[in-house]
């Protein structure tokens, strides 16, 4: 796997030692400001493939921040990010942006900004759309689906483009407990590689939730963040069964505002 | 009976006689207005949506500019016009001057800030919403900004149709750089003008009559569109446009 420098090299022994598990993302002290705004405090973070990383921490904490520095959107204003420049990644919000066209129309868009031609793109979204239960809203117009559904055609276009990293930021906060576990069951698929159409391997994840109990049935590690910082970073087992720094303990306990 | 039901009833008999005069001066007035609309919006609506995604220095400086010739009076967009065509002027070799290309011209200048302006304020509305999202699926500025329009084309139509009203329902421009000549420059707004001077109301009333007819049927246009596309997408409609005469 061929790493992209982003900015600085890395150190050369670091990278070495990563061989056997090169990493789709690797932070080092990075910082993000909006204007006088700290949105993220010196992160080092790694993240290696077939991993399912969930960020959590409460509102303003960074974890979006840190979705759209993985995902090129933000721009980090210190410390070093080197990206895998050979995987692809797709990015799902909170809220999908569906243009006022059909749901097909909609995931052949995503696959035709990623290169692949109408027609073909047409095709190929046609399994994606039927990956996710969806096929029979093809001709509609998605901006008439409901959230539920809107949130399951993203995962679609996301995932017919066959990215090997899945970035998703709060991707059931605003959904009904049905459609919430529509979209969870959808994600633990792809990170577990299942179906046809899509990435044959397993989709590495990383996403944010403020749904601990959605953190335990998804994750295999979890970093909590505070004020734009990494305080803890741990295997999901740990992180709900061992000892947490204060702030982290209070959050997982729901005593914290 | 007085000078202004008399003056009414005649205007009425004028529209339901089919009066050559009248109705050649309002389908003048259509095609001028129409030409100069489809002029802007090809221009307009490229340059407003490109505006609402692009990002450069001096970006802050255009849009003031922009903002200000949204305001500018008709008859200074007129002079402006006499005096690019005059035959002193830089395109006095054209010889459009007092022609329907010349009102073409003015009406197009006036109406082009117009449809930049709003589709400028629509794409970047949207953008600022989604345009993120269309970024991370790999859609650079100029790609982000077409489909961000086309998304919001319904919201445009409804600019085209307060464009095409902000063009029909002006004088100043059309009155200089026309000239309001009989049988060739002559439009709706400038006939209405010159008849009402001369005290003849009748003829003056019945192109009001139907000048307020196209407006409040434009009207009806935006708000038809409105309500099609609260059905069609089950959301609220964008922002309220209206056209005055």
């Amino acid at each position: 796997m061929s790493a992209r420098r982003v900015d600085e090299a890395l150190p050369a022994t670091r990278t070495g030692e990563a061989c056997a598990q090169a990493p789709l993302f690797e932070l080092q002290r990075v910082d993000v400001r909006y204007g006088r705004v700290r949105a993220l405090c010196a992160v080092d973070l790694r993240v290696v493939p077939g991993e399912r990383l969930a960020l959590v921490g409460a509102n303003g904490s960074g974890k979006s921040t840190l979705l759209r520095v993985l995902n090129g959107l933000a721009v980090h204003t210190a410390g070093q990010l080197v990206r895998d420049a050979a995987s692809r990644q797709a990015m799902l919000f909170q809220r999908p942006f569906m243009l006022r066209a059909s749901a097909l129309n909609n995931v052949a868009l995503g696959l035709w900004l990623g290169g692949v031609p109408w027609q073909a793109a047409r095709l190929q979204a046609l399994g994606a759309l039927r990956r996710v239960g969806l096929l029979d809203a093809a001709a509609q117009n998605a901006r008439t689906l409901s959230g539920g559904q809107q949130q399951r055609l993203a995962l679609a276009r996301a995932w017919a483009r066959r990215p090997d990293v899945l970035l998703l930021d709060e991707p059931t906060a605003s959904l009904d407990p049905h459609a919430k576990r529509e979209v969870e069951t959808l994600m633990a698929d792809f990170a577990a590689g299942h179906g046809a159409g899509g990435p044959a391997h397993p989709v590495t994840m990383v996403f944010s939730s403020h749904n601990l109990g959605q953190v335990k049935r998804l994750a295999s590690r979890v970093v909590y963040l505070e004020h734009g910082r990494v305080m803890a970073d741990l295997p999901v087992h740990d992180f709900f069964h061992g000892p947490l720094p204060e702030a982290a303990r209070l959050f997982v306990k729901g005593e914290m505002v | 009976m007085s000078t202004m039901t008399q003056s009414a009833a005649t205007a009425l008999d004028l529209l339901t006689s089919a009066d050559a005069a009248l109705w050649t001066i309002v389908a003048r007035s259509l095609a001028v207005s129409a030409t100069a609309c489809a002029l802007a919006c090809g221009a307009g609506l490229v340059l407003g949506a490109w505006l609402g995604v692009a990002r450069f220095a001096g970006r802050g400086a255009v849009l003031a500019v922009l903002n200000t010739l949204l305001a500018v009076p008709s008859v200074v967009v007129g002079l402006a016009v006499y005096l690019l065509l005059s035959r002193s002027g830089p395109l006095g070799s054209w010889g459009w001057l007092f022609s329907f290309k010349a009102m073409v011209l003015a009406q197009t200048i006036l109406v082009l800030p117009v449809v930049t302006a709003l589709t400028r304020q629509l794409v970047e509305d949207a953008d600022r919403a989604h345009g993120e999202q269309l970024q991370s699926l790999g859609a650079g500025p100029l790609l982000r900004s077409l489909l961000l329009a086309w998304d919001e084309r319904y919201a445009l139509l409804t600019v085209l149709i307060a464009a095409f009203g902000r063009a029909i329902s002006e004088v100043g421009a059309v009155m200089i750089v026309g000239g309001n000549i009989d049988g060739f420059t002559r439009v709706m707004t400038t006939a209405i003008a010159l008849e009402t001077s001369k005290g003849d109301l009748p003829l003056a009333l019945a192109l009001g009559f139907v000048l307020l007819a196209v407006v409040l049927a434009l009207n009806v246009c935006i708000a038809l569109l409105r309500r099609w596309r609260e059905r069609v997408d089950g959301a609220a409609a964008g922002p309220a446009i209206g056209v005055a005469a």
